[in-house]
């Protein structure tokens, strides 16, 4: 008999205690570089033009080096332990902590610029704005503002904790491209191509932005800087609206509104990378379903009457309206949706209610998509409701808060307007149950209960 | 009419759904087990920290007033199959229930028994101790959950679908694992030799201590009555605080065994799921089919067929004659990374009358194996 006593094998432990020597160093390089943030908030660096750079940096390998820490040593596959223990991941305090910090960030940066340091009237930018005037006077030779220091972080959030992304999902194809699309569209199209065309002078475009997210299309101020932009802003005013009338129509009959809000969209993107570990906090009762048909569409009415009485007094100079004063509603959807809701709320409560509450109870430009792939589109996620296990690992992980199980279950393909086709419940399902599709065979029938066929005959080749 | 099912996991339920679907009988749901039907599949998870009781379970807790489906939580310990009454355990106290007091007796019209499985236990010397135990209701999460606090090994007997679940799950927790597996190769007596080595691989590349071709022999014990290591076939000692048993599961009836209905392994039912007994039928993991179907097992305790039986109870106490007919063997199940699934038989060993195609991809996690009947050219 012998008496061997066998050490953890564990080369693969899933959630390595807090020992390792990469995990500390990570760990103390990404909080000095947000340390270094607040200290410039606090006005406690100044003049010196590379500290926000190091800062910068010093986040950036941070949460890198963390990220392949935790993920490399690991074989491929999902990663999903202890998501229910963890204090940030399931509303404990470090969940409110974030919160609160980054609902307070975007007070200030929406309602108290002043207290993030921008300068009042020419005067000089202070704190943190300040600090970020070396990045600002480098791309585009002017300044920093408050919205300049929110798309730096905002487009680093998006870089680093993609790369974070991928590096989870790295098994998984589907997820690799659409993440490498969101950083890439979020660096070129949201941030380095409005920065540039600033600095040149020009009129500047998010081209990937449109109507009705971006609701301020239609504004005097918008209108009248594209016309009299010359021929670049001629262009993008029939760009903008070809985008919302023929563009993104036509994609998503072909892709399902997917390409825009999980491939493209800023929003998302940020949903996507940073809100990753939040997804499924996500409310996925019937309740919560109705909630968001109402709320959504009713932003979306919002929108589109607001937008008529804008166009309305832009054509004719008058801005009364029946009763109704159309820079006083302007201003209202300002405050309320493009401020209150799609940021404070979108992104300050994403540790708490999950990183799509924006996109799924909010966003007009979603309601339009959504409408579309309800009724007119090849997107859907099929079912092989035979192997279906009944689990719950898709409707939990979905961060649209869809019932995906309530279908799967019954082998009924998955026609929603909410959906955003992340692909994370085909990812997370054990039994290879889930499958995004854009096939057109059965696509009269792709909201019947009962239907099995997935491969025409004539698509079936046999090799040799 | 009134309708009594007892079980509330996937066969019972499923039998509810239908019958409400079908028609306005009264229809009453009984558990010992949770308040609410949650999915069996789904219980790793929970140890796992990927779901919460409330993820697990498919539909509200207001589906079942809508759907007019009384639930009650208690245990039966007679079916007074003449009289037609259920008389339950005045003992028994739920640690957590919603669902108000249980009556001392029930009594139907019909009655469909979705009683599920029990654990093996081959009678292996401290099979009974505290700290052992296998995987397959809630309480055995929940206890599983106390007992694996501060452990430094588990010890897990058996290599099948439980085992390497169970073994998963202590991974999640960083607590070390043996697995004490008979067969030379894990689950060799399903898997054909490539797919069964292929999954072993996985297990090793875990981190798990895979012991094949080695048998549990005895468990040790400590004063307290408490499991504290074990002896293999061979004669290793390996010290440990838990053992999980999960050498497969049993129809859950021995309790029925002299209650007059009549039963082999399982509850015997002919093809309309009915028993011995005239309004009683059995459904799932408990039912023994009396005439085996070409290609299945006349006991399969797996979730579909759970569902499938479910529904054919569910028509054939609404008065529609159905035959329970699952079609082709299929199934599917996730081996730490690997999904597999299967469609038909495949034989384990190669054979006359059959030809197989076997890809394997370079990185040795993926495969497939096709299987088709070999035809003589003339």
């Amino acid at each position: 008999m012998t008496d061997q006593v066998y050490p953890s094998m564990s080369i693969a432990d899933p959630h390595p205690p807090f020992v390792d020597g990469m995990q500390k160093l990570s760990t103390a390089l990404g909080l000095t570089g947000l340390l270094m943030l607040i200290l410039a908030w606090l006005n406690q660096f100044s003049g010196d033009s590379t500290l926000v750079w190091i800062s910068l940096l010093l986040i950036t390998s941070g949460t890198i080096l963390y990220a392949w820490r935790q993920y490399m040593p690991l074989p491929e596959g999902i990663k999903n332990n202890g998501v229910w223990f963890g204090r940030l991941t399931s509303r404990g305090w470090l969940a409110w902590a974030t919160g609160l910090v980054i609902t307070f960030f975007y007070v200030c940066l929406y309602w108290y610029p002043g207290l993030v340091g921008l300068g009042a009237e020419g005067q000089s930018n202070t704190g943190l704005v300040a600090f970020f005037d070396p990045i600002s006077m480098a791309i585009k030779d002017k300044p920093a503002s408050q919205w300049f220091v929110y798309g730096v972080l905002y487009t680093l959030a998006i870089l680093i904790f993609g790369v974070k992304f991928i590096l989870k999902y790295r098994h998984n194809q589907y997820q690799i491209l659409r993440t490498l699309s969101v950083m890439f569209f979020q660096l070129c199209f949201a941030f380095a191509i409005p920065e540039l065309l600033d600095r040149l002078n020009q009129p500047s475009m998010d081209f990937k932005n449109m109507w009705p997210l971006n609701y301020y299309f239609f504004f005097d101020w918008n209108l009248d800087k594209l016309l009299s932009g010359g021929n670049l802003g001629l262009f993008m005013l029939v760009w903008g609206i070809a985008m919302i009338l023929i563009i993104s129509p036509i994609l998503t009959y072909f892709y399902g509104k997917r390409w825009y809000c999980s491939w493209v969209c800023g929003c998302g993107g940020l949903a996507e990378t940073a809100g990753d570990p939040f997804r499924h906090l996500s409310d996925k009762s019937l309740k919560a379903w109705k909630i968001e048909r109402w709320l959504i569409h009713s932003v979306l009415v919002f929108a589109v009457i607001m937008t008529i009485m804008v166009i309305y007094t832009y054509l004719t100079g008058q801005s009364q309206i029946l009763f109704l004063n159309s820079y006083n509603i302007r201003e209202w959807y300002g405050f309320l949706i493009g401020a209150a809701f799609s940021g404070v709320v979108g992104v300050g409560f994403y540790p708490l209610m999950g990183s799509r509450v924006w996109c799924r109870f909010g966003c007009p430009m979603a309601a339009v998509l959504g409408l579309q792939q309800r009724f007119f589109s090849r997107f859907r996620i099929t079912t092989n409701g035979g192997q279906c296990i009944s689990c719950g690992n898709c409707s939990t992980y979905c961060e649209m808060g869809i019932d995906v199980r309530s279908y799967a279950q019954r082998g009924q393909n998955i026609v929603r307007a909410s959906c955003v086709g992340c692909g994370i419940c085909a990812a997370v399902c054990p039994r290879g149950v889930l499958r995004l599709e854009n096939g057109t065979v059965d696509i009269k029938e792709r909201t019947t209960a009962v239907r099995n066929i997935h491969v025409p005959v004539g698509e079936v080749k046999i090799l040799s | 009419m009134k309708i009594v099912i007892l079980g509330n996991g996937i066969s019972g339920v499923t039998a509810a759904r239908f019958v409400r679907k079908m028609s306005n009988h009264e229809i009453i749901v009984i558990s010992k087990e949770t308040d609410y039907f949650f999915s069996r599949t789904a219980l790793m998870y929970l140890y796992m920290g990927h779901m919460r009781l409330k993820d697990v379970q498919p539909y509200e807790t207001a589906f079942w007033q809508k759907n007019r489906i009384q639930l009650i939580r208690g245990e039966v310990s007679t079916i007074d199959f003449h009289e037609k009454i259920l008389h339950f355990d005045p003992k028994f106290r739920a640690q957590e229930t919603i669902l108000g007091a249980t009556p001392s007796s029930v009594s139907y019209d019909k009655l469909v028994l979705a009683l599920g499985s029990a654990t093996n236990k081959f009678g292996w010397p401290g099979q009974d101790l505290d700290r052992v135990q296998g995987l397959y209701s809630y309480q055995d999460v929940e206890s599983m959950e106390k007992t694996s606090q501060d452990i430094s090994r588990a010890v897990i007997v058996g290599g099948g679908l439980i085992g390497i679940e169970m073994a998963e799950m202590f991974h999640s927790r960083h607590i070390p694992v043996t697995m004490l597996v008979r067969e030379s190769n894990y689950w060799d007596m399903v898997l054909p030799p490539e797919e069964s080595k292929m999954v072993g691989r996985q297990i090793v590349e875990h981190g798990i201590d895979l012991r094949l071709a080695t048998g549990l022999k005895e468990i040790k014990g400590n004063d307290q009555g408490q499991a504290t290591g074990v002896i293999t076939n061979p004669g290793d000692q390996i010290d440990c605080e838990f053992v999980g048993l999960t050498a497969g599961v049993h129809p859950n009836i021995r309790w029925l065994k002299e209650s007059g209905i009549e039963t082999d392994r399982g509850i015997l039912v002919d093809e309309y799921l009915q028993s011995s007994i005239k309004d009683v039928y059995a459904s799932g993991d408990c039912a023994q089919m009396r005439t085996t179907r070409a290609g299945r097992r006349n006991i399969e305790a797996v979730w579909y067929t759970g569902r499938m039986m479910g529904e054919v109870v569910a028509h054939n106490l609404c008065g529609n004659q159905v035959a329970y007919d699952p079609g082709i063997w299929f199934n599917s199940a996730k081996f730490f990374d690997i999904e597999y699934q299967v469609y038909g038989q495949v034989p384990v060993e190669s054979s006359e009358k059959l030809e197989t195609i076997y890809w394997e991809g370079d990185d040795g996690e993926k495969s497939i194996r096709l299987i088709f009947e070999k035809i003589q050219k003339e």
